[in-house]
């Protein structure tokens, strides 16, 4: 076992897959210089050359199509998105050709695309460097979700990823980047649709998307002797393991999904329609959701903050369904 | 130019003629279904672009994209059960007329979205440059295309990377039913090229050896690692912008368009000197396709619905 911060999971895992796999490569702004923005791509481009580690021009609908159309011709490439807020400027060649292609082809071709988002808040930067916009490609047919919240399944899902046929948005969070956990040595992968049991618990289920697992935790902690909560972290938003999600509903009767997305018309609703639909009598109370609030997000640090969940608003409303 | 070749290039854009016409009588009959978006008059600059072609380079079309598949070396049976939604269509009866694909001949898809294939096309691109291959990928897109933003951010990056590119702008006169010169300030697209330190080249695109001419030459510039070349063809949409919409368009525009030598293929039979009985043959042999083609269309099945859901719903 070792110590790695998830930053350096992201960044062993686009040097083991580039290693094991020719036809992999990565693209986008900055990727090649001094390891991009945040370090993800530290030393690719000294170990791969600039054929394989491409630094782009600001053109996110370029570099993003790009990726598309070498899919198709049987690449596997790894696009970096700076911000997570930057899709916004490359909708069509995600959601109208990327996402479709395998489809209006009637399975012809596939596009085993990664693309690498960076998202989260809490940091300052504001409305157009904070959002959470996965509902936009969950609500997409054509794409994969991830959202790794440790070290070991920023590694483990971002090369299966890689590895998968289907385009995968790997979303990742900045606020994590520095954090440590212990990791085994070697490689390892986290499969894709299956969810993990972070704490067990017997009272409520939460389940925490992202850097929600953090908050989820916190706030089993603060209520430990007073209310038993179990945290699972979906990791994987499409496919989701429903299943796992049930079972634990099943034994706690009670549910509330955290994440930082805005709850309405979140994926926190598709969850509680999911459950509803497949396990309403399991339920004891109301499943509820916490997420941010309707607002482009403001700066100014008590603002932002009271627009976000946290292990605080999370543990009331917990105490609020347990009525404890 | 050799003569066999001229006679495929008739042959090619008289298949694109007699299969427009049959999807026009098709579609007007209710057989088939959709948005339909017909390139009869625009047939030289799919043939002649995709004569300079190798089976292996690749090709991104545009929602009129029936002539490029054909161009390209489509199969016709399959192209036909597509658009009536069979199994049997070269898409499966996922597409339809807007996204043919048929990836075994190089044609990796038409596309709905007006743009969307010149920052795909990029990608094959820059697949065989990093394989150090020496196949092309083409960008088809329409005037009404050069105004969207992946023109420019493809071009740019395209030139950038020096990648084996070629954008074919089919300048139509029409974006829909807007007249060129109400969406673009200048009378050509291919100066714009010079910003990007590219050839852009201007060619009469309803003569199909011009068009094939300024084609081998990009393809040559291309194959040899010197980058992407920018080709405006100008020709011109003979029917409305797809079947469904009404269209408005001044007599004389129609009259000038209209003009025998103006036709690609009346041009193409006498500046390539093709005898009455080469015509005639053509004409028998592309008939006699078409219709074996729309037989085996209506013989074929619907795709089922469970298998389809069992494979692609997979939430």
């Amino acid at each position: 076992m070792r110590m790695l911060q998830y930053i350096q999971a992201i960044n062993e895992a686009l040097h083991e897959e580039m290693a094991r796999d020719a036809s992999v490569f990565v693209i986008g702004e900055d990727v090649d210089q001094n390891g991009g923005v945040f370090k993800a791509t530290q030393g690719l481009v000294e170990r791969f050359g600039a054929r394989r580690v491409r630094g782009t021009p600001i053109a996110e609908s370029a570099f993003t199509g790009l990726a598309a159309g070498a899919a198709m011709a049987g690449l596997r490439p790894v696009v970096e998105f700076m911000y997570f807020d930057f899709v916004g400027v490359a909708m069509d060649p995600l959601v109208n050709q990327m996402a479709k292609i395998a489809g209006m082809s009637g399975g012809q071709l596939q596009v085993p695309v990664t693309v690498r988002a960076q998202t989260g808040a809490r940091t300052r930067e504001a409305a157009q460097h904070s959002q959470s916009l996965e509902a936009w490609f969950l609500h997409t047919p054509g794409f994969k979700v991830v959202m790794p919240a440790t070290s070991y399944d920023a590694k483990g899902l971002l090369k299966s990823a890689i590895r998968d046929d289907c385009p995968v948005l790997y979303i990742e969070n900045r606020q994590l980047y520095y954090e440590t956990e212990s990791v085994p040595d070697g490689e390892w992968t986290t499969p894709l649709g299956v969810a993990e049991v972070a704490r067990e618990g017997r009272d409520i289920t939460v389940v925490a998307i992202g850097y929600a697992r953090k908050l989820a935790l916190s706030a089993a902690q603060a209520l430990e002797g007073t209310v038993s909560v179990e945290v699972i972290d979906p990791r994987s938003l499409a496919p989701l393991d429903l299943e796992t999600i049930l079972n634990s509903v099943s034994k706690t009767g009670h549910l509330v999904v955290v994440h930082d997305a805005p709850a309405s018309c979140g994926f926190g609703a598709e969850i509680v329609r999911r459950v509803v639909a497949q396990g309403f009598d399991l339920l004891d109370a109301e499943p509820l959701v916490v997420g941010s609030a309707h607002v482009p997000m403001p700066f100014s640090p008590p603002l932002e903050d009271a627009c976000l969940p946290s292990a605080a608003s999370l543990t009331a409303v917990i105490r609020k369904i347990i009525n404890r | 130019m050799e003569p066999d070749l001229v006679i495929q290039m008739y042959r090619s854009m008289l298949t694109i003629r007699l299969f427009e016409e049959k999807v026009k009588q098709l579609y007007q009959a209710g057989e088939i279904a959709g948005a339909i978006h017909l390139s009869i008059g625009q047939e030289a600059v799919a043939v002649g672009v995709c004569s300079a072609l190798r089976l292996d380079d690749a090709v991104f079309s545009t929602h009129r994209g029936h002539g490029h598949l054909i161009a390209k070396g489509g199969h016709l049976p399959e192209m036909v059960a597509e658009l009536m939604g069979r199994q049997t269509g070269c898409s499966r009866g996922c597409g339809g007329s807007m996204h043919m694909f048929e990836s075994r001949v190089g044609f990796m898809g038409g596309n709905g979205i007006v743009g969307g294939g010149l920052t795909l096309a990029l990608g094959a691109a820059f697949a065989a440059q990093y394989r150090g291959r020496d196949g092309i990928a083409v960008a088809f897109f329409g005037d009404g295309a050069a105004q969207q933003g992946t023109f420019h951010e493809a071009l740019n990056l395209a030139a950038l990377w020096k990648l084996p590119y070629l954008a074919v702008c089919e300048n139509n006169q029409y974006a829909a039913t807007t007249p060129f010169v109400a969406a673009v300030p200048t009378a050509d697209i291919a100066p714009r090229a010079a910003g990007y330190g590219i050839p852009g080249i201007v060619v009469d695109g309803n003569d199909c050896l011009a068009v094939y001419r300024a084609a081998t030459a990009a393809v040559e510039r291309a194959r040899a690692g010197d980058g992407p070349t920018l080709l405006e063809c100008k020709t011109y949409r003979v029917e409305p912008h797809c079947g469904i919409i009404a269209d408005k368009r001044p007599k004389e525009e129609l009259e000038r368009w209209g003009r025998p030598d103006r036709d690609p293929l009346e041009h193409l039979r006498r500046g390539g000197g093709l005898s009455d009985a080469v015509i005639s043959a053509a004409w028998h042999d592309v008939e006699a396709q078409l219709e074996t083609a729309v037989t085996f269309a209506r013989g074929s099945p619907y795709p089922d619905p469970a298998a389809f859901l069992r494979e692609h719903a997979n939430i």
